[in-house]
């Protein structure tokens, strides 16, 4: 009797330690980053995680800590999809790092509001003035919050001997050639365009890029800033798009087709020689050569041609869809921070990452040593267009975007109108009013 | 968002951690009443045996119920606080709407093209898989050569993970994946489909791969339950003159009611939580054809930072789970439990 209450006691004490533990454990400590102290740690999130990339990051950190005696930086390279996990779950509880991506729009501006990135318009003013028009997308109520470092723009790829192959010798640059080359793809049978309207966004690109011919400038940033959708050319947008939908270009079964990832997908149906062409970033080559056994992607015959003009509308045709990443920094990051993202966006530094084929640099002065001629191209489309819309979603933020894109896949599927994308659009807008 | 990571565990989870939750509910109601009552006896001075015995108790259930209480009551609560403001996940939740959420998630076509999807897919798991596990474990029951192997091939899809069973399926669902190249074949090349990608048959095929995942458990429970039908009611049956399939209706498949009615449970209750295979075949596209209310929740919700509309569909999700099992347990589930004796032995009777 006594030994079996001696033991229990024990027990007891075994178990109520253990929980003490588990509990203590659970407490991290987060170092202070001081901006008075001499010593400051800098923490830097970036995506960069594999090969030459992550090395020349973790070089440029290495740099900047030996020219700033005192500063120490902390580079975590993260996965993409689990850097943006993270990303989220610390901006939630205010526990960001102090450099960190921003995709700009409405994310940025929530991020704003909640005071969690640090107004830099005019610690980093010669920088900026150095980035031109492209920190627009960066710019809330006239402040800059970030520095973008890439950026390019939306347009078709296309496989150059598919196009031999259907007698197309000049890559389309109005809609009626765009639908004659997909006919004549068709007729030698092969299928266009492959478009991964099951992960949305790729679909909505092309409702995007229909607005951005059907709408003027003004209207565009108009809505931005009041988020009314009252103008008759956010219709004519999906007007011109069920139209395009009704030729029938693109793959079977697209509306289960996902953007990219695997050979089945949107990215991977054009590297396997599957269609012609897509509508995409940038990102695609990269995408592509992932995508293959070779690792080369479409290897020689990668093109790319700039989203045609669309007959009648009141936009630029020569405005281009795009988006790219920033650094920014945390709200409550030691003044330093501003230097190393200046650092980044240094000519060298952009030449270099131009050069690693890392991205498309902003720097105006860095955009020559881009390498790849399709993206050469691509850049040059950039460059000379008048403006660089945001892809919508980003611009107007996660929760219209996501209304907006959900009802231009049902005009894919043909079950939503082009009336049905601006009413979805507005009402969720009419919510963050 | 505990709670909304809480419900993405395979769907065998769910069924288990539903039935663990009733289980421990009671239990807990009956400890909060113990403690309420343990001062009591102690200020009378109750035997210092009586004591001992108490602070045991206490003990040894705090760290489950703390636990419990954490991850499971704790994030019901929060979700419950989280869907009355309009809230993106940053800064304070300060825009108090009331009940705004949830009344946009009720009156949303999507949310109830969810519901039917969900209802939809309980009341055909049941249909379709009921008969088909019932021949099979008949079928299995009885002794032929390979009977061993024939048992564990059929349980196969149930054990393999869901993500993995999810992925493969996609791959051979494809326009120009292994189903379609397979019907062609045969020379059925005018039943090939995009089975994913087409809104009139993509609920169809995520009920097909539903079927062959699940119908091994209901086959492995029911074969379970067969063991427990007495060997002598069937020597009865057969002296009695009645024939194989008289023996089944009359004596078998009675006497597997309790474990038809609790496997009817589990497959309803998986049903509305379903999300696991539907988010890799589909992700509830193509154009919300195959949403469930869970696919719905992370779609419109949480990828969108809209957590208090997504707590407010959390919460939805629940009480529908929750009167549904609550209904099932009072009038079908009811009769299995101890209390009914009486009732069996006039079945014994008039037998």
């Amino acid at each position: 009797m006594k030994r079996t209450a001696a033991l229990r006691a024990v027990a007891l004490g075994a178990a109520v330690a253990m929980i003490a533990t588990a509990c203590s454990s659970g407490g991290g400590s987060d170092e202070a980053t001081d901006g008075t102290g001499e010593n400051v740690t800098l923490t830097w999130w970036h995506n960069s995680n594999t090969g030459a990339g992550k090395d020349y990051y973790d070089q440029l950190a290495d740099e900047f800590e030996s020219d700033n005696p005192g500063v120490t930086i902390e580079v975590s390279a993260l996965q993409h999809e689990d850097m943006l996990t993270k990303l989220d779950a610390a901006f939630q509880t205010g526990d960001q790092p102090d450099i960190f991506m921003e995709r700009g729009g409405g994310e940025l501006k929530a991020h704003v509001e909640a005071g969690l990135v640090k107004d830099i318009t005019d610690d980093a003013a010669d920088t900026i003035s150095a980035l031109g028009g492209s920190v627009a997308g960066w710019t809330v109520e006239d402040r800059v919050y970030s520095l973008p470092f890439s950026m390019g723009v939306v347009g078709f790829w296309y496989n150059k001997s598919m196009f031999a192959q259907a007698g197309i010798t000049e890559a389309p640059t109005t809609m009626d050639e765009l639908n004659a080359a997909v006919e004549a793809l068709k007729g030698v049978g092969i299928e266009p365009i492959s478009v991964g309207a099951g992960s949305g966004w790729p679909a909505a690109h092309y409702w995007y890029y229909f607005a951005l011919r059907q709408c003027s400038q003004d209207t565009i940033d108009t809505a931005t800033q009041s988020l009314e959708f009252t103008d008759d050319c956010w219709v004519r947008a999906g007007e011109s798009l069920a139209e395009f939908v009704a030729t029938e270009p693109f793959n079977t079964g697209f509306l289960g087709t996902e953007a990219q990832g695997t050979p089945e997908s949107a990215s991977g149906l054009l590297a396997n020689r599957k269609v012609a062409m897509e509508l995409a970033g940038h990102w695609e080559p990269g995408v592509m050569q992932g995508l293959t056994e070779d690792e080369q992607g479409l290897g020689e015959d990668t093109a790319w041609f700039p989203f045609p003009e669309v007959p009648g509308g009141q936009g630029d045709p020569a405005a281009q869809l795009g988006g790219g990443d920033a650094w920014a920094c945390s709200n409550d990051a030691p003044d330093v921070c501003v230097d190393f993202i200046e650092f980044l966006l240094s000519n060298d530094v952009q030449k270099g990452f131009a050069e690693l084929d890392m991205g498309l640099p902003t720097l105006p002065s860095a955009t020559a040593f881009v390498a790849a001629p399709e993206l050469a191209q691509l850049l040059s489309f950039r460059n000379d267009a008048p403006y660089v819309q945001l892809y919508f979603d980003t611009a107007f933020g996660e929760n219209i975007g996501g209304a907006m894109n959900e009802a231009i896949v049902s005009v894919f599927a043909g079950s939503g109108t082009p009336q049905g994308v601006v009413d979805a659009t507005q009402s969720a807008a009419d919510l963050e009013k | 968002m505990t709670d909304v990571a809480g419900d993405l565990t395979p769907r065998g989870g769910h069924a288990t951690r539903a039935a663990a939750a009733t289980a421990v509910n009671p239990g807990a109601t009956g400890q909060a009443t113990a403690w309420s009552v343990a001062p009591g006896p102690r200020g009378r001075g109750a035997s210092s045996n009586e004591w001992r015995k108490r602070l045991e108790i206490v003990f040894f259930v705090a760290p489950a119920l703390l636990l419990f209480a954490t991850f499971v009551v704790i994030p019901v609560i929060q979700a419950a606080r989280y869907s009355v403001f309009r809230w993106n996940g940053l800064g304070p939740m300060d825009n108090f709407v009331g009940f705004q959420n949830y009344v946009m998630a009720l009156g949303d076509t999507i949310f109830q093209r969810a519901v039917t999807n969900n209802m939809t897919i309980a009341v055909l798991s049941i249909a379709i898989q009921l008969p088909i596990g019932l021949l099979i474990a008949l079928l299995l029951n009885r002794k032929f050569p390979g009977q061993t192997a024939m048992r564990v091939i059929v349980f196969v899809p149930y054990v393999l993970a869901e993500v993995v069973a999810g992925v493969i399926w996609k791959l051979l669902l494809q326009p120009q994946g292994g189903v379609n190249a397979f019907l062609e074949t045969i020379g059925l090349g005018g039943f090939t489909k995009a089975w994913v990608g087409d809104p009139s048959v993509a609920l169809w095929t995520v009920m097909g791969v539903l079927t062959w995942k699940y119908c091994g458990l209901a086959i492995v429970l029911l074969l379970a339950g067969l063991q427990g039908v007495p060997e002598e009611l069937h020597e009865a049956a057969s002296i009695d003159g009645a024939s194989w399939w008289q023996t089944q209706r009359k004596i078998t498949i009675p006497l597997l009611g309790p474990t038809i009615r609790t496997w009817m449970f589990l497959s309803m209750i998986g049903s509305l939580q379903l999300f696991d295979m539907v988010w890799i075949l589909t992700r509830g596209g193509p154009d919300n054809a195959t949403v469930t209310m869970a696919t719905y929740l992370i779609r419109q919700g949480t990828e969108r930072s809209q957590y208090g509309y997504s707590s407010a569909v959390a919460i939805i999700l629940f009480v529908i789970s929750f009167l549904l099992a609550a209904i099932f347990q009072a009038f079908v589930l009811n009769r299995d439990s101890g209390d009914d004796k009486p009732k069996q032995r006039r079945k014994k009777v008039s037998r």
